[in-house]
């Protein structure tokens, strides 16, 4: 800084250089450039021998008020153009009225056991299964570790009873099988994405094929018994 | 102070010598001296210009009568195929456009491949070539999107989802991509804008990828410089009437699809109205993104699948550098050139690798397809520079044009005697 602030305490006219590569009739106009020319001849006799290694180093000093007056209006525009940049990114980003739409009440009591049904959530398909008490046992007695995303069944249902989860591969974005009694459900007697063959357990965990997750548990709560608030 | 224009009649010249247009143009579209041996492949400049602009016109015309509303797209696509006068040739002019603008810009760049149309001076020339083909990929993306049927929601989602693979950042990308929580009426309203800001960005590409070569000339067969005036033909009418030909001819093949089965390049499954609750049980994408789809899937991770994807595209341009042979044409390169054919092989049989369901063989297949086409680039051509014999260079242009001519004679005169 005290280097900048040096320089910015001489005299303008020290810039000729930076100048001198600008034609002569823009040169000539205004007063610091006007001063600039006249001295330019002096100046390029005293301080700069025609010669090798005068160049480089001279360049490097002549940085001045001008360079720094430069740096800042750089600064202050890259500042306002990224201030204005994010609201015209964020417009893009979901608007209210799709926030609006970001939870929904499902009523549970129709659902028998063994029964399946999907319901939209946020424009994306929710699965909510009424577990046999078979699934529960089958997806409990799973040895977590062995996982490839490893997590136990109490975690993704607090309600064993009750699966609820999203019902899009968490590989490319297909809707899985498994939801009507006569899909192919896979391996896993879960559900199977017919795109690349994922296959998900009971528990809609992630057993086999390419996903790299187990299907997503969107955040809910149990307003009653048969009533549940998705999002 | 007026530009002195050569030109005879008085308004242009009273136009021209203040805004010197015509004279680029005559300089750049008559006068503009091309290598006199250039064959029919270098029509396909001229042949994909033609198709972008057949693209943006019934672009325009169809998107008068579009509507990018999930309620009402598919029915007024519907409404352009049944009702609108003349929707029906506008609509499969676009669709088959854009497999044909396809085809003529990989035969264009693979012809830049076989004769090193990629290499010192024209590294510019190529940048933008390929910075063309991004961009005409994310607008025939985009607008496969619009009719919003099956495929187009499918393979939107599919796509938009590439994105999620990257740690962190993923998921709020592309929850931004899509404006919501998955693909739908922003989605589409936004892919609606871009497919049609995209193609003038492109024309603008274009633009410059046509003023980067007149700068330093066209290459040609033998890969050799242009050394005097003997070697070239002014473009008008030499290369303007063989172009001329050349696009008769492709746009009587594109007309045959446009006219006898405009649907054959298609999904049937995109007449069927986009329905997020069910994923259909195949999903492809269009002809011309299945090498990359192939390579894709090709690798049994999402991240490593994703980046293989990009990276197929990204290593074209660093072409120019990779390849360290400092000859041209292939025809001078006895080695390269058998490879370049396995090279074109390999893609074909990624395309029928992303075709096929990724399942049996076509796993293997795809990931041996996506192994060589790396080796080909990141190993093979770096080290061919270094092995190959170096060959001896015809002196010029001219003296090859006419030794062959010559030994043609002779062998007339022989076969006379």
């Amino acid at each position: 800084m005290n280097e900048i602030m040096d320089r910015m305490q001489r005299p303008l006219w020290t810039d000729c250089k930076v100048l001198s590569i600008v034609p002569r009739h823009i040169v000539s106009v205004g007063l610091g450039a006007d001063k600039c020319q006249r001295d330019g001849e002096l100046m390029s006799e005293t301080t700069h021998p025609s010669g090798a290694g005068a160049s480089g180093d001279t360049a490097r000093e002549e940085a001045s008020r001008r360079d720094f007056l430069y740096i800042a209006t750089a600064a202050v525009g890259a500042a306002g153009a990224a201030s204005v940049a994010w609201p015209f990114i964020h417009s893009m980003n979901p608007a209210a009225d799709t926030l609006a739409l970001a939870s929904i009440e499902v009523d549970l009591s129709p659902i028998t056991v063994g029964q399946s049904i999907t319901v939209t959530w946020r424009g994306k398909p929710v699965f909510i299964r009424r577990r046999t008490a078979e699934e529960i046992a089958q997806a409990q007695k799973v040895d977590v570790s062995s996982l490839r995303d490893p997590q136990a069944d109490a975690t993704r249902a607090p309600k064993p009873e009750w699966l609820i989860m999203v019902g899009i591969c968490t590989h490319l974005g297909c809707v899985p099988l498994g939801q009507n009694p006569a899909d192919v459900k896979g391996d896993y007697n879960g559900w199977f994405c017919p795109c690349h063959g994922s296959t998900y357990d009971t528990s809609g965990r992630i057993r086999k094929g390419p996903a790299p997750k187990n299907l997503e548990v969107p955040k809910y709560a149990f307003l009653s018994d048969t009533k549940v608030k998705i999002g | 102070m007026l530009h002195t224009s050569k030109f005879k009649n008085p308004v242009v010249k009273w136009i021209d010598s203040r805004l010197p247009i015509v004279t680029l143009m005559h300089h750049e579209y008559v006068e503009y001296p091309v290598p006199k041996n250039v064959n029919y492949l270098w029509a396909f400049g001229a042949i994909a210009m033609i198709m972008l602009i057949t693209m943006i016109l019934t672009g325009i015309l169809l998107a008068m009568q579009y509507v990018p509303n999930t309620q009402l797209a598919f029915d007024s696509v519907e409404r352009i195929m049944r009702d609108v006068n003349y929707g029906w040739l506008l609509r499969y002019m676009h669709a088959n456009g854009a497999s044909f603008f396809f085809i003529a810009v990989y035969i264009h760049f693979f012809r830049g491949l076989y004769y090193g149309s990629y290499k010192y001076p024209r590294e510019i020339v190529w940048l933008l070539g390929i910075f063309i083909i991004l961009a005409m990929m994310a607008t025939a993306f985009m607008g496969y999107v619009l009719p919003w049927g099956q495929m187009s929601l499918w393979g939107a989602t599919v796509i938009t989802n590439l994105f999620s693979a990257f740690p962190i950042v993923g998921d709020p990308i592309v929850t931004w991509l899509w404006g919501g929580f998955s693909v739908d009426n922003p989605t589409l309203n936004r892919f609606f804008a871009l497919h049609y800001l995209l193609p003038f960005v492109l024309f603008g590409l274009v633009l410059l990828h046509t003023a980067a070569f007149h700068v330093v000339g066209s290459n040609n067969p033998l890969g050799i410089e242009v050394k005097g005036p003997q070697d070239s033909v002014p473009f008008h009418p030499y290369a303007t009437v063989k172009d001329l030909f050349a696009v008769t001819v492709f746009l009587a093949i594109y007309a045959t699809f446009v006219f006898f089965d405009p649907n054959y390049l298609g999904h049937p499954d995109n007449y069927i109205p986009a329905n997020p609750m069910v994923t259909p049980p195949h999903i492809v994408p269009e002809w011309y993104f299945l090498p990359l789809y192939a390579i894709l899937r090709a690798i049994p991770d999402k991240l490593g699948g994703v980046c293989a994807m990009f990276g197929a595209v990204v290593v074209l341009l660093f072409l120019p550098w990779i390849d360290t042979s400092k000859v041209r044409s292939a025809v001078f390169r006895p080695i390269y050139r058998q490879f370049f054919w396995i090279l074109v092989a390999d893609v074909i049989l990624l395309v029928f690798c992303g075709a096929n369901l990724p399942d049996g063989s076509w796993v293997i297949l795809g990931q041996i397809g996506t192994a060589y086409y790396f080796f080909h680039f990141l190993i093979l051509l770096p080290l061919l520079g270094k092995i190959e014999p170096v060959p001896t260079l015809p002196n010029s242009i001219s003296e090859a044009v006419l030794s062959k001519k010559n030994k043609k004679g002779s062998n007339h005169a022989g076969a006379a005697a």
